[in-house]
């Protein structure tokens, strides 16, 4: 079984601090690191490798040179092969471009060693879409599992998968053929503890690098910030909301006015 | 592009039951239509879904397209993408909303794909530029305290997902009058490579922190687990639910389907209490629609006081505990048990 896990570089906005009278990132502050949801899906890529006592995973991304830090990480976590995309003519994609560079590049990948399962994560907490990972299933045309919160089970003769699916008020069991493509929620796995063997051979990894000319056949009007529909038009500090009334005073007056406004809530209140 | 008309709405039903977001979307939905001069339609699409076809038109819909087809039953991206698509490119809409839930941004990214068009993620303000026929899609901005406008200028349609609960619906309107387009598409069992095998409702506390009256939802001035155990006894003496911002989430003090905001849940309480939580916009779009919102900050700047009905300047260590003592002098006076429902 061949599982190419998509792994993106991000900011770390936990980090991350804002100017407020500029509004814009401080982005000294932040560090770049693997999107937390893409290591929770390397986990479940070594978790399942694990479980079928055989398989490869490779993971994939697109950024800067510095990308290759990430692909180290995920080298540590248990991934056995790395890839980034990495050329000026991918600068400035949005989802649409960013999941047709990434397919054309698990083509290629596929065409040397097929591949069963692609994992995402559910989003990159730089953007938040989630929109690159059924975008690529949709150009690859493999069937998507977006939010998934367990895989159950992995039938590697009839070549079927059963996960659980997290949906706005439960969840919902999915069989889906291989190859299909899985976006994974947080709650799918735990980041293990790395071995040793896998530092050691992290630390001395290095990452296949691919420029747009390696990829084979690729249209590069769809690259990029060519490739992109959409465009940021303007950004604006959001219409301030009025406020209210400040409870002024010691704690004791502060909470004695709080306590006659809570009171009002006759109908949510139950006295019993 | 001017072959590009009207508003279109994916109406999101599961089991007969149509999804909130949806019918808010035609509420703004409606808006826009209005403005540009066009039909709004709603896409419905489902097994034995025909008389939801009075709802759709019912809160402000003018044209309802459907296709009702037994493989339909459960969403699935396959199916429903080929429906999609095939309506899209038959009548052309310029605009395209989707709820900003699992199913939705599923098929929203996947019908984008395939239109090669672009899409706004998690939409919390929509609008139009009438005269270009822009769709300006806001959404809070990575990092700041800032919104920004995503623009399609030269595909269609100009597609985005919208977050629940940041919309009005309108109220439903029994003597509108709307048109049912009813269309097939060859579907067939036997091609999808999909099976919903089970559905397990409400089993998540997200889906409780939604439908919660009161919440008490902490941030990362609470200091530390220990700390943010105030949260905790606040919540359970007067029987709210609690939720956390980001920052508690990844410190780890609560489980992330807790979480509130962009990111997280959206919720519209009667009561919200935020306290020791600065209010960054990615927080404040998920709860700015709660009915009361109760703020404790020790930072008088804090932009949460501005979204804030009643505003507490002071150390949440020092009012909580006589918060809580108050409602249980309550509770001893009244001889019983005094809590939120
Ligand atoms: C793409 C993206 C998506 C995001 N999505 C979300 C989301 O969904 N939800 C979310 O919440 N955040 C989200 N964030 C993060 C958001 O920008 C903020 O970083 C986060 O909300 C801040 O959390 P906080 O208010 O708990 O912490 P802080 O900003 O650190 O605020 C702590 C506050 O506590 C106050 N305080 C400290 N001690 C006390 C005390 N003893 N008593 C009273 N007050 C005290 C301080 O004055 C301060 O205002 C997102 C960020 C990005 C970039
Ligand atoms: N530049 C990238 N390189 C590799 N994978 C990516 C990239 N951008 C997005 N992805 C994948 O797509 C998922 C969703 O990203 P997004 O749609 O940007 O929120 C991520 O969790 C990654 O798995």
């Amino acid at each position: 079984m061949h599982i190419v896990v998509c792994v993106k570089q991000v900011p770390d906005t936990k980090i991350i601090k804002i100017n407020p009278k500029t509004n814009t990132l401080d982005r000294r502050s932040a560090p770049a690191i693997l999107n937390p949801y893409d290591a929770h899906a390397v986990q479940e890529a070594v978790r399942l490798k694990s479980i079928l006592g055989r398989g490869k995973i490779s993971v994939l991304s697109m950024g800067p040179p510095q990308a290759t830090e990430v692909i180290k990480k995920c080298i540590e976590i248990g991934a056995d092969e790395g890839y980034l995309i990495s050329d000026r003519a991918f600068a400035g994609a949005d989802t649409l471009a960013t999941s047709y560079a990434l397919s054309k590049a698990l083509e290629k990948i596929a065409s040397v060693d097929p591949i069963d399962l692609v994992i995402c994560g559910k989003h990159a907490i730089d953007g938040d879409t989630g929109q690159v990972g059924p975008g690529i299933a949709r150009r690859l045309d493999i069937p998507p599992v977006t939010n998934v919160i367990e895989v159950s089970e992995v039938n590697s003769n009839d070549r079927t998968i059963v996960i659980k699916r997290k949906l706005s008020n439960g969840y919902e069991l999915v069989q889906a053929n291989m190859p299909c493509l899985l976006t994974v929620e947080k709650e799918i796995n735990k980041i293990e503890y790395s071995p040793l063997s896998n530092m050691l051979k992290a630390a001395r990894y290095k990452s296949h690098i691919w420029s747009v000319s390696d990829l084979g056949e690729v249209n590069i009007t769809q690259l990029g910030l060519k490739g992109s529909p959409t465009v940021v038009g303007k950004m604006f500090t959001p219409p301030k909301l009025e406020g209210g009334k400040m409870l002024d005073g010691t704690s004791d007056e502060q909470v004695s006015q709080l306590m006659e406004v809570l009171l009002e809530q006759k109908e949510l209140l139950n006295v019993k | 592009m001017e072959e590009y008309q009207g508003v279109w709405v994916f109406i999101e039903q599961s089991e007969g039951e149509i999804a909130g977001v949806s019918l808010e979307l035609l509420g703004a939905g409606r808006q826009l239509a209005d403005k540009l001069e066009v039909p709004l339609a709603g896409v419905l699409l489902g097994e034995k879904v025909r008389e939801l076809s009075t709802q759709v038109i019912g809160h402000g819909a003018d044209i309802v397209y459907l296709i009702d087809d037994p493989v339909l039953k459960y969403y699935r991206t396959e199916s429903y993408m080929k429906c999609v698509n095939n309506l899209a490119l038959k009548y052309r809409p310029e605009i395209f909303l989707y709820g900003a839930t699992p199913n939705g941004k599923d098929l929203a990214s996947a019908v984008a794909t395939d239109l090669s068009t672009g899409l706004t993620a998690d939409t919390t303000m929509l609008d139009v530029d009438v005269e270009k026929r822009l769709l300006e899609a806001s959404r809070p901005a990575f990092g700041g305290n800032i919104m920004a406008t995503i623009l399609c200028k030269k595909n269609r349609p100009q597609m985005a997902t919208v977050r629940p609960k940041v919309m009005k619906a309108l109220p439903f309107d029994g003597v509108r009058i709307g048109e049912v387009v009813e269309e097939m598409i060859e579907l067939s069992e036997e091609d999808m490579r999909t099976k919903v095998l089970e559905i397990v409702k409400n089993v998540t506390k997200a889906a409780s922190l939604a439908d919660a009256h009161v919440i008490v939802c902490g941030g990362k001035g609470m200091g530390d687990l220990e700390g943010f155990e105030l949260i905790h006894e606040l919540a359970d003496t007067i029987g709210a639910s609690v939720g956390g911002t980001r920052d508690v989430i990844e410190a780890g003090w609560l489980p992330h389907e807790l979480q509130i905001g962009q990111t997280g849940e959206t919720v519209t309480p009667k009561i919200y209490f935020a306290i020791g939580l600065s209010g960054a916009i990615q927080h404040v779009v998920g709860m700015k629609n709660s009915e009361l919102i109760i703020a404790i900050n020790k930072d008088p700047n804090a932009p949460i006081f501005e979204a804030a009905t009643y505003g507490i300047v002071g150390d949440a260590f020092e009012v909580v505990p006589k918060l809580i003592e108050q409602f249980k002098q309550i509770r001893v006076k009244q001889g019983g048990e005094v809590s939120y429902v």
